[in-house]
């Protein structure tokens, strides 16, 4: 297998409140021998949020970060699942509307930058899974999880709108996904069946519907937490986010003692790697994780 | 579960499960199995009329077009919205490992069965005016005209069957009650953007209240999933957070300033402003709340010291920051 090379946008949370998310991405990456490019000017996705507000210039803003993946011929790797969903939908977009993709590529051209819709984008998850290959990876594992009951938390954004995510995401069906439950398996974990593995975290309203946002993340952490889970595993940052910072006020809400790591899915993959205790940060997490540590 | 593929393979014998309830006598749902063949066209619709018709005749459930256009026949299979004359059998016993349940769309609103009661769907429908308000003359000189970019504006959004799929499969609806949910906001952007109508201020309105509006959208997608004509309601619900901003009738609170700040950082550094976001959208006051986990993030080492001193210059710049601030300048089209 020739090596593979892959354009990082890291997104803002890695580079702000989950730098234990950048560590471990670097370091899964190196183990594996996948040679990553930061995309250091890459700005912020807009989180659905700045869609809300102005859905074109968020199409100008991310087609831009497009287009440093473009300029290095590579395909852009995500980190978050949100910034997976908005910078799809701005590809989907474009290169499904010529006059939309010319109206981006005047601004664009303002800063001498044109879109070209050449680079594919995709979650670093599914660039393990589809691209370096599952049974790679397990001839890589150093210290097998098999101690871990292991609660896969999908996350919306990798998984719908199928029909944006289906070329990036091996088809994964959103009622019925695998791809975390196999990658838990070839680490040698116990993946843990549960309802609430597809469904919201609730991050996206938590300022301005608090209650709703603590009731989905409760839900979820609970359901994980009832059928056996010793930790959480997650692609997207804003669903650790959520699940991890705020278990005590959760527990609030919810009437029962919320308690369970959640960790982001490179963190996993790295601690069956033998990554070092750096790497994976787990001293980052708000709730204790660091016994997960054995090596 | 036993499953046989007989040798021509154009049928499969499974046992499908039915949530079963009546909640004129019965105190607790229960789940019932029956065996059947199922065929390659079969319909989750068949399935339904062979426990009726060959097992139980007591099992209910709404049909009326078999078409896909009335809307009667939404359930869920294993939480998946389905319009049973449209679903394909086989196709889900294949994506769930032969293995299904038939459920009604909402546990918590069934009458007998597959049956339940809508009424909250339509008390919302309504509350968002869905239809067409104009002064029109009687006896006009001339019909009201509209352009092909005009109707392709709303056509897809009009496409709707109210069949609650989108309704019954939304989680923020399942915690808060006040929600309108995504038909009901897809109905009132189709009206909205009609050109005949008048009202779409007035509707925009009701969509942006906080508690019940656009803004407790969870975005989470399970109605674009769940839809059977294709429709996307959340891509409508998307459209008119954006209206709300280009006709200029956004009030400024919690949930636009969080919209509308993200600029904010990314004018400064490229990136959104974790900390700037909470205190601009919330106002200091409102920022209070949010001081103990802020205390957890410092503590586990969230907010941190590697790259410079939290909330004041902590936040790296991306490379070539000055394209970006240059193409919000030129490409911002709203205001709040």
């Amino acid at each position: 297998m020739s090596q593979l090379h892959y354009a990082l946008f890291t997104g803002c949370t890695a580079k702000q409140s989950t730098p234990e998310l950048l560590s471990s991405t670097l370091a899964v990456a190196e183990k594996l021998g996948i040679k990553i490019t930061i995309l250091e000017e890459a700005s912020c996705c807009g989180a659905s949020h700045l869609q809300d507000f102005d859905e074109f210039l968020a199409h100008v803003l991310n087609a831009r970060n497009i287009c440093y993946a473009e300029k290095l011929g590579l395909t852009m790797i995500t980190i978050c699942n949100t910034c997976q969903l908005n910078s799809a939908m701005t590809k989907h977009a474009l290169d499904k509307d010529l006059v939309l993709k010319a109206r981006v590529n005047e601004k664009l051209a303002e800063v001498g930058l044109e879109y070209k819709g050449t680079s594919e984008i995709k979650h670093f998850l599914y660039a393990i899974i589809d691209e370096y290959g599952l049974e790679n990876v397990k001839d890589k594992v150093t210290v097998p999880l098999s101690h871990l009951n292991i609660a896969p938390f999908y996350g919306c954004h990798n998984i719908r709108p199928s029909e944006l995510h289906e070329d990036a995401n091996g088809h994964e069906n959103p009622y019925n996904p695998n791809s975390l439950d196999r990658l838990i398996t070839a680490l040698e974990g116990h993946p843990v069946n549960y309802e609430s593995k597809n469904k919201c975290c609730g991050f996206h309203v938590e300022l301005q519907a608090n209650h709703t946002s603590e009731v989905l993340a409760g839900n979820a952490l609970l359901d994980a937490m009832d059928n056996n889970a010793d930790m959480m595993v997650t692609p997207c940052p804003l669903c650790h986010l959520k699940m991890d910072t705020y278990q005590d006020s959760i527990s609030k809400t919810m009437g029962r003692d919320v308690e369970l790591p959640v960790l982001h899915m490179p963190q996993m993959v790295a601690l069956a790697l033998g990554c070092t205790e750096k790497e994976i940060g787990l001293n980052f997490h708000v709730q204790k994780a660091k016994h997960l540590y054995t090596a | 579960m036993s499953e046989t593929v007989n040798q021509n393979n154009t049928t499969r014998k499974v046992t499908i499960k039915a949530f079963r309830f009546n909640a004129e006598t019965d105190y607790l749902p229960y789940i019932k199995q029956y065996e059947m063949e199922v065929g390659k066209d079969e319909l989750i619709l068949d399935l339904m009329n062979k426990i009726k018709w060959e097992h139980d005749g007591s099992f209910s459930y709404r049909r009326s077009c078999r078409h896909g256009i009335c809307g009667a026949c939404a359930i869920k299979v294993n939480g998946k919205s389905v319009l049973a004359c449209k679903q394909n059998a086989i196709e889900l016993l294949d994506l769930f490992d032969n293995d299904i349940t038939l459920e009604p769309s909402s546990k918590k609103r069934v009458i007998k069965d597959m049956i339940i009661d809508k009424s909250d769907f339509w008390e919302k429908h309504a509350a968002i005016k869905p239809y067409v308000v104009a002064d029109i003359d009687p006896r006009p000189a001339h019909e009201t005209k509209q352009s092909i970019e005009e109707f392709n504006n709303f056509m897809d959004s009009d496409l709707c069957i109210q069949c609650g799929a989108c309704h019954y499969a939304c989680p923020a609806l399942e915690v808060n009650p006040d929600f309108l949910g995504p038909a009901a906001l897809n109905a009132a952007y189709r009206f909205t953007v009609d050109t005949r109508d008048t009202a779409g201020d007035e509707r925009l309105a009701i969509t942006a209240q906080m508690g019940s509006g656009v803004w407790d959208c969870v975005k989470c997608f399970e109605c674009a999933e769940a839809c059977p004509k294709e429709i996307n309601p959340i891509e409508k619900i998307g459209k008119l957070h954006n209206l709300q901003f280009v006709r200029g009738v956004a009030q400024s609170n919690v949930a636009t300033r969080h919209a509308e700040g993200f600029l904010r950082g990314m004018m400064k550094t490229g990136y959104l402003d974790e900390a700037d976001i909470v205190t601009y959208s919330e106002g200091y006051l409102g920022t209070l709340k949010h001081m103990g986990t802020a205390f957890k993030m410092m503590k586990s080492g969230k907010i941190h010291w590697h790259s410079g001193i939290p909330f004041i210059n902590s936040i790296p710049k991306i490379k070539n920051l000055d394209e970006v601030q240059k193409l919000i300048e030129i490409s911002q089209t709203n205001k709040l």
